[in-house]
This record gives structure tokens, C-alpha cells and sequence, in this order.
């Protein structure tokens, strides 16, 4: 608002000045809320639409065909997922790996539901730069990432290498022992 | 710079007076590519601006006719890229000169910018000038980048991923930014489409800079191998013919050197994986980005920390930006700067080899190598920049341009801005 | 310039010594270097190794890989096989190309035109994996150049100029991976499912044995003798150019223009190199060199 001092003489003070310096405030906050109105729909429309909302809907998967130590993947939002069933060995092996040791400390139940302990669902991408990781390789019974050599171990807990945390667990529910829900938790749907 | 005023643009015809009066395009026109005039030292390095421009061009003709043919979506980018190089009427020309030209155009930009940087091109009065072309050089790596994904191989695919992961290590925002790239909730479908629509943008961002550039360049003068303005009519020549031939002549040698690889080794600087179509469930044994990002991939990958690799490869681009602050040295060509100019050829080594780190997997001796390079890359900028320029003694600089030309204490008659003056030939090299 | 391009150099030799002890016996040999008749500035196709190529790919390579972006049409075009039209036509009528849907709304099959493409043998890429021990053949179309290894420094360097220049990677490595089935050295173990194949990365390939000698009869010369061997080699080396052609429709097209392109900027950079000099001649001649300054003093 230059133009108000360049305006007035200098030195006298004009008599209505507050309610001019109003005027041009509301003018000029007016004018800056009309074009974040009309800036607001280009931004909007380039976040995900309503059909990719829609297909990123909550999907079903059967875990009856999964056999020990197998692991299937599995696309929600078109992200990768791991669904894992654990090996006996894989349990006692990794409710040992003391906590505090791992860069990003998570404790074994905290990886997996109460009472399903054999089951793993973790996304399928390398916390670093998002490459896919490479299952039963690497020195923790885990996965092992071919782009950064980051290393993670069988319940996706990161071990070695440049990914700063483990892999993440998307949102899951278990609908029967068989049976899990991807993209639900507790009853309500991620958003 | 009287020069201007004296060999100003003057309309002969009644028409061009009518049209000068009106809008003095024709003027501008002369001034800037006519009468300007050029120190008469210059050496080729002070040819790729030109280059440069050609490149700009060729990009911009070639990327519009070959979205003539090119089919933005997820299902049909790999195929539609097929369809131009097998069906389409010089399709593969056309395709080809894109993805050369886009290599050729990052050759051009690293000669200048480091011809830049070994003349101190970034001194008062010239840095906004610089700092346009830091600009410049951004845009074009967010148009290589988005543009190598629109084929929508493998290559495309997990570079696209591993570069919009990257802007999920910003705090806050981070994620949202990815989101609105992404428009879903991974690289997909619409990722492909809007980064077309990107890619067909910033290109002209890149054009109307460049005016920009060429307008800062214009008021300032061109600096020049010994680093002096021009004091004399005799320092310069005027931009044509003296400039214009010389850049030409580059310009088509250099194209020699461009038709190479569109023509004999069309593949050669790109990777055999994006001949494979994107699959969001395999990544490619290595992922690389193209060899003009290799560097600032080596020192995103030098520190073991995301957050901290992101910060300082921007920061690597960035810091170019503050040169003309952190070069604390009165003298700007290091051809007079001898301790600089040793310091400055072991900086052109270390971004070498960090282009070959970045190729390289992040193992073992690769790490350590690559944290080495990027402490030194740095320490160009904030340690060896400040301090040799306190500490220097520069050799003596010419007391003009003419005189770095001919040696000192000589005369030459008549030689210089005058267009067409008679001249004695004076320096035979 | 002279200490400093040393300093630069020892560094470099230091670094390669710095290569990671990776090197673990997963790492396959680089492929033998082959002789193409395509290589080089003046390279062509050899038009009845194409073909032999082509009856290769179909009598046996077919069966599994498809060659979805290359049309029938493709066959009779410059620069390919050089198959007649009317053979093309014959060719493609004796496949069965999926069309429609008809005015009842059906599917249905037709004989193939010389506009369409090969017909895949798997419906898609699912049923082509689940056929295959779970992992899809890979297409033909572009696999000659979606293939390559690893030369690494120096080579890299000289592999871009001319004259030394090497582009066919992706030929060397499938020949290469068509001839190197072999037995398994000693306490190697080849999971279920797998093979052992000495230049594919990691050397368990899922693809088992492709072809044996004899395996495709090619046709004779005018005496009734064979015109090449009916060999494992000789029929990987004919399909791997038929590849390379498939991947490359428009190879000698691009090499033949280059040529005068580069002749003619090679031409007019002459031109303009002497016009430069007489424009110069009027201000007293340009500076020569690169850096003129640097060997004065003031």
C-alpha cells in the first residue's frame, strides 16, 4: 500500500486516513482471497480424483493358500504389499532380536495383530527411495533391497543399510482366522 | 559500451520508420545481436551460449511433433513411443534427436557453466545474470526428468518413484507435494499424464528465462578469458559478423558431434531397461538416473541419513547460486589466479568422479569415495572460494583486452569496433 | 594442465581399485563379442540371415515369446527380411488374429492381414506366466535392445566413438545366453524349475534349453547343400540379428541418412571455418587458441 504515502502530501496527514487505510485493506485482502479461491480448484484438481479415491477402496484378501514362509504380493492403491506367513523359526527368532539395537525400534507384537502372530502385512516398498525389496535375501531373514542395499529383516524391520524406517504397516484387519481386510482397521476405512 | 549509441539502428524506408515508431522490435534486434559489442578475446567456450540456444530449439520443435504422435497415459506411453519409432514417417529421427538432444544440451550446460566458473563470470556486476542461469539449469533438470519418465519403461517408472520419494523426506508438506504429483496413491496413470502436461510447460519457462539471461547479459557486457571490461573501441567487435560466424561455426561442429549419437549410438547414453515397460511390482537390478544427474545422485547417496542426502544434493545446486559471495578474489579469470586455477581443475575431477559414483553401486570403497567427493565439492564452494581469494597473489592482468590480444606495449590501428575498418592482421595466435 | 590430469588419473585408478569384493559367483562372464553384419557406420542387415532369423522365431521361439508391436507388414518393408508382399499376405493369412466384436457382439477369429500384428500365443501376460513356472517370457518387440551388460571403465568410453564403437550388447548378451545352457559346475545347486545358463545374471534361468542343432531345417542352396550350419550357434546368431531388426525397423535408414548428414555438417563447418577466417581478416585476425593468455606476461 505505497501508494497511500505517495499520495498524500508529505507531512500532512490526511484526515480520513484510517478509513482509507481500511479501504484499502479489505481491497487488497479481498483481492488476495479471490485469487486463492480461484488458485484453490487448479491444486485440488490435481490431488488423487474421486475414481482413484473409489478404487483405493478396502480389498479382501484369503490367507488360506499361503503356506509357510511364503510370501504373496498384493496391490491396494496401487501400492505394493507383502503378506508373509512365518516360519516357526522366523517367530522365535525375531521376538529375540533385542530392541534397542534397531535403528528404528519396534517390538515383535508391535509388527503384527494380537493372536495372529504367524502373519506379516507390510508395504512392499523400500522406506528409502520406494525400490522393491528382494524377499528371503540379505542376513536377517528378510527382505534385502537391490537399489541401496538397505536390509530388513522378517517382520520388515530395517537392519542395515540407508532406509530410515522399517516397512510400514498399512492399515489391516483380520475378518476370520483366514481372512484380512486391507485398507480397515478397527471398523473404520483409511482415509 | 558508446558503441551502442554509435552504431545504433536507424530505419531507411518510410515503412520501417512507420513500424519502428510503433513498436522498435527491429531496434532492439540490432542492439542485441548487431551492434552489441563482444570483447574481441573471446575464446570458444563463449560459444555455447549459442549452442545452447540451438539445443533450446531443437528441444522445443522436436518435443512438439513428437507429441503429435505421443499418448500420455499409463496403458499406452510405452506403445505410442513404439508407434513413433517404427510407424511414424522419420518418427525414430524425431524421437532420437529429443533424447540426444536432451544429453547434448546438459554437455553444453556443464561447458558453460563451468567456463562460468573458471572465468568468475558470476563477479559483479554479473551476478543476477549468473544466477538466471542457475535458474535456467534447475528448469532444465525438472524437464529431463519429467520427460524421461513419459516413456514409461522401467527406467521411467522407478526414477519417477525414487524422485517423488525424495520429496516425501521434506517435513510437513512433504507428503501432500507427493500426492499432488503422484494424483493417486502411488506413480500411476495420472503421474504420467500431468507430468506430460509439465513437460510440454517448462520448457518455455526455460525460453522466457532465457530472454531473461540474454537481457542481464546485454546490460552488463560479456565477460571474457581475461576477465577486464572493455575500455576501448578497440577491446571489441561488434556481435555481427565477428560473433555471429564464430558462434554458427561452433554451433555445426558441435551438431557433428550431436548427429553422432542420434545416428550411430542412439542407445548409448540412455538404459536398456526403459526397453522394458514400467512394471510397479520389479525394479530394475540397478536403478540409474541419466549420466547428466549422476553427481548429485552420488552425494544424495553419500550420506546414510534420507533427509540429510536430499538437503545436501539441493544444496549442490543451490550453492552455485551464492558463488559470486562465496569468491572472495578481486581478479575474476583464474588465468591469473594461479593457486585458484589448480584448485579449480581438481573441482572439475571430483564432479567427474562423482558422476562415476553415482553410477556405481552404494557399497564398500563407493561410499567412502563418494562422501570424499561430496566433502570436496563443498569445500570448493565455502572453504577454498573464500580463502584463496584472501590469500592469493593474482600474476599481473593485461591492461586491456587489446593487450591480452597482443602482448603489451603494442599499437595496433584501427582494429576494433568500427565495422569493416581496414585493419593489420596482429595476432596470428 | 600436465600434474594435475595425473593427479586426476592416479585418483581414478585408485578408485577403480575400490570396486566392492561383490564380485560373488553370481556374476556371469561378459558375453563373447560377435560379428554382425549390421555393426558399424556401414553396417546392413544381412537380409537371408533375417529370414533365417524369422524361421527361427517362428518355428520355435513363437511358441512362448511374443512379438506384440511388430506387424506382419514389417516383413515386407526396406530395410527388414525383404519378403515379397504376396509372401507377407500368404504369411499372415496362415495365423488366426482375434477380431471384432461382430453385429451379434461376438468375438471372433479371422485370418491374419499383413496390417496386423503377430498374435501373441497367451491370451495375456497372467496366462503366459502361469503357463511358464510363474514368471511371463518376455516379448520380443524391443528385447534386443532392452538387454545389455556391463562394460565398465574404460570401455564405456570408447564404446561412444567411432570406428571403436560397440552398440550390439544386447545381441552379443542373447546369443551368448542361447548357447551358454551348460551343466552346472560342481556344488552349484539349480532349484526346481530353474536351469543353469553361464551368462545369465545369477545362472538360474527359468527358461529351460530352447533349441538343439538340427533343430530347424533351413532352406538349401541351389546344389541341395546346406548354405550354413544347422547349428545351436548359427541359429542363435540368425535369430539374435532377426531380433535385433525387430527391436530396429528403421536401423539402416538411420545409418544410411547419418552418413550424409555428418558429410554434409563436416562440409558446411569447412564453409563456415574459412568464412570466419575472412570475416576476422577486417578486425586483424582472431585469437587462436584456447587459452593465449596464459603463456603471456604483462
Amino acid at each position: 500500500m505505497a501508494n497511500t504515502s505517495a499520495a498524500a502530501p508529505a507531512g500532512a496527514a490526511p484526515p480520513e486516513a484510517t478509513r482509507r487505510d481500511f479501504l484499502f485493506l479489505a481491497t487488497g485482502a479481498g483481492l488476495a482471497v479471490g485469487a486463492g479461491a480461484v488458485a484453490w480448484p487448479f491444486v485440488a484438481s490435481m490431488s488423487p480424483d474421486a475414481a482413484t479415491v473409489a478404487a483405493g477402496a478396502p480389498i479382501e484378501v484369503d490367507l488360506a493358500p499361503i503356506s509357510d514362509g511364503q510370501i504373496i504380493n498384493v496391490f491396494w492403491r496401487g501400492k505394493l504389499i507383502f503378506v508373509r506367513k512365518l516360519t516357526e523359526k522366523e517367530v522365535t527368532d525375531m521376538k529375540a532380536v533385542p530392541v534397542s539395537q534397531l535403528a528404528d525400534p519396534a517390538a515383535f507384537d508391535s509388527r503384527v495383530k494380537n493372536g495372529h502372530q504367524q502373519w506379516l502385512v507390510v508395504y512392499g516398498n523400500c522406506t528409502h527411495l520406494g525400490c522393491v525389496p528382494i524377499g528371503h535375501s540379505g542376513s536377517f531373514e528378510g527382505w534385502s533391497c537391490p537399489c541401496h542395499g538397505s536390509q530388513f529383516d522378517a517382520v520388515g524391520r530395517v537392519r542395515r543399510g540407508p532406509a530410515p524406517t522399517n516397512l510400514p504397516l498399512p492399515p489391516y484387519a483380520f475378518q476370520s482366522d483366514t481372512k484380512i481386510r486391507i485398507g480397515e482397521e478397527g471398523g473404520k476405512a483409511a482415509a | 559500451m558508446s558503441a551502442h549509441a554509435s552504431n545504433a539502428y536507424v530505419p531507411k524506408s518510410r515503412l520501417a520508420k512507420w513500424f519502428e515508431s510503433r513498436l522498435p522490435l527491429v531496434g532492439l534486434v540490432h542492439s542485441s545481436f548487431v551492434a552489441y559489442p563482444v570483447p574481441r578475446n573471446l575464446n570458444y567456450f563463449w560459444t555455447f551460449g549459442a549452442i545452447l540456444s540451438a539445443f533450446l530449439g531443437i528441444q522445443i520443435i522436436t518435443g512438439v511433433w513428437l507429441a503429435m504422435h505421443y499418448e500420455p497415459s499409463a496403458k499406452g506411453a510405452f506403445d505410442s513411443v513404439e508407434h513413433i519409432m517404427r510407424d511414424v514417417n522419420y518418427g525414430w529421427l524425431l524421437r532420437y534427436m529429443h533424447a540426444n538432444g536432451a544429453s547434448m544440451f546438459f554437455v553444453a550446460v556443464y561447458v558453460h557453466i563451468f567456463r562460468a566458473l573458471y572465468y568468475g563470470s558470476y563477479k559483479a556486476p554479473r551476478e543476477v545474470l549468473y544466477i538466471l542461469g542457475v535458474v535456467i539449469y534447475l528448469l532444465m533438470m525438472a524437464t529431463a526428468f519429467l520427460g524421461y519418465t513419459l516413456p514409461w519403461g522401467q527406467m521411467s517408472f522407478w526414477g519417477a518413484t525414487v524422485i517423488t520419494n525424495i520429496l516425501a523426506a521434506i517435513p510437513v508438506v512433504g507428503d501432500t507435494i507427493q500426492s499432488l504429483l503422484w494424483g493417486g496413491y502411488s506413480v500411476g496413470n495420472p503421474t504420467v499424464n500431468r507430468f506430460f502436461s509439465l513437460h510440454f510447460l517448462l520448457p518455455w519457462m526455460i525460453a522466457g528465462v532465457v530472454v531473461l539471461h540474454v537481457w542481464a547479459l546485454h546490460v552488463t557486457g560479456q565477460n571474457n578469458p581475461a576477465g577486464i571490461p572493455i575500455k576501448s573501441s578497440k577491446d571489441a567487435v561488434p556481435f555481427t559478423p565477428y560473433a555471429t560466424v564464430k558462434d554458427v561455426f561452433a554451433t555445426v561442429v558441435f551438431m557433428i558431434l550431436f548427429a553422432w549419437f542420434v545416428f550411430y549410438q542412439p542407445n548409448y547414453l540412455g538404459h536398456a531397461d526403459n526397453y522394458v515397460p514400467a512394471n510397479p511390482a520389479v525394479t530394475p537390478a540397478h536403478i540409474v538416473p541419466e549420466w547428466y544427474f549422476l553427481p548429485f545422485y552420488a552425494i544424495l547417496r553419500a550420506v546414510p541419513d534420507k533427509l540429510g542426502g536430499v538437503i545436501l544434493m539441493f544444496s549442490a545446486v543451490v550453492i552455485l547460486a551464492f558463488a559470486p559471495w562465496l569468491d572472495t578474489s578481486r581478479v575474476r579469470s583464474a588465468n591469473y589466479r594461479p593457486i585458484y586455477r589448480q584448485f579449480f581443475w581438481v573441482f572439475v575431477a571430483v564432479c567427474f568422479l562423482l558422476g562415476w559414483l553415482g553410477a556405481k553401486p552404494p557399497e564398500g570403497g563407493y561410499v567412502v569415495a563418494s562422501q570424499i567427493c561430496t566433502a570436496y565439492y563443498f569445500a570448493h564452494f565455502l572453504i577454498v572460494m573464500p580463502l584463496c581469494g584472501l590469500y592469493e597473489t593474482p600474476t599481473k592482468l593485461p591492461g586491456s583486452i587489446l593487450e591480452s590480444v597482443t602482448g603489451p606495449g603494442k599499437q595496433v590501428s584501427g582494429a576494433g569496433m568500427p565495422v569493416g575498418a581496414a585493419a593489420a592482421p596482429t595476432t596470428k595466435g | 594442465m600436465r600434474a594435475k590430469s595425473l593427479i586426476a588419473a592416479a585418483l581414478a585408478a585408485a578408485l577403480i581399485g575400490l570396486s566392492p569384493a561383490s564380485a560373488e559367483d553370481g556374476h556371469a562372464p561378459n558375453p563373447p563379442r560377435q560379428q554382425w553384419s549390421y555393426a558399424g557406420v556401414f553396417g546392413r542387415f544381412d537380409q537371408a540371415q533375417l529370414q533365417r532369423g524369422f524361421q527361427v522365431y517362428k518355428e520355435v521361439c513363437s511358441a512362448c515369446h511374443s512379438m506384440r508391436l511388430v506387424s506382419f507388414r514389417n516383413l515386407a518393408e526396406a530395410g527388414g527380411p525383404g519378403y515379397s508382399a504376396a509372401q507377407v499376405k500368404a504369411l499372415a493369412a496362415s495365423y488366426q488374429v482375434k477380431d471384432g466384436p461382430n453385429d451379434a457382439g461376438d468375438m471372433f477369429d479371422r485370418p491374419g492381414r499383413p496390417a496386423d500384428r503377430f498374435p501373441p500365443p497367451f491370451p495375456n501376460d497372467q496366462a503366459a506366466a502361469a503357463a511358464n513356472g510363474g514368471k511371463a517370457p518376455p516379448d520380443f518387440s524391443v528385447l534386443a535392445k532392452a538387454r545389455t551388460y556391463e562394460r565398465g571403465f574404460p570401455w564405456f568410453i570408447f564404446d561412444a566413438m567411432p570406428f571403436v564403437g560397440y552398440s550390439e550388447q544386447g545381441v552379443d548378451y542373447i546369443h551368448a545366453l542361447l548357447v551358454g545352457y551348460e551343466d552346472p559346475p560342481k556344488g552349484f545347486e539349480v532349484p526346481d524349475g530353474g536351469h543353469y545358463n553361464k551368462y545369465f545374471p545369477g545362472h538360474i534361468i527359468a527358461m529351460p534349453k530352447p533349441i538343439s542343432d538340427g533343430q530347424v531345417t533351413y532352406p538349401k542352396d541351389a546344389k541341395g547343400n546346406p548354405v550354413v550350419p544347422e547349428t545351436v550357434d548359427q541359429y542363435s546368431k540368425d535369430v539374435s540379428a532377426f531380433m535385433a531388426w525387430a527391436a530396429e525397423p528403421h536401423m539402416m535408414a538411420r545409418k544410411a541418412l547419418g552418413f550424409r548428414v555428418i558429410l554434409f555438417l563436416i562440409v558446411l563447418s569447412g564453409l563456415l571455418y574459412y568464412v570466419k577466417k575472412k570475416i576476422w581478416a577486417r578486425v586483424g585476425g582472431e585469437v587462436h587458441g584456447l587459452q593465449p593468455e596464459l603463456h603471456k606476461t604483462y
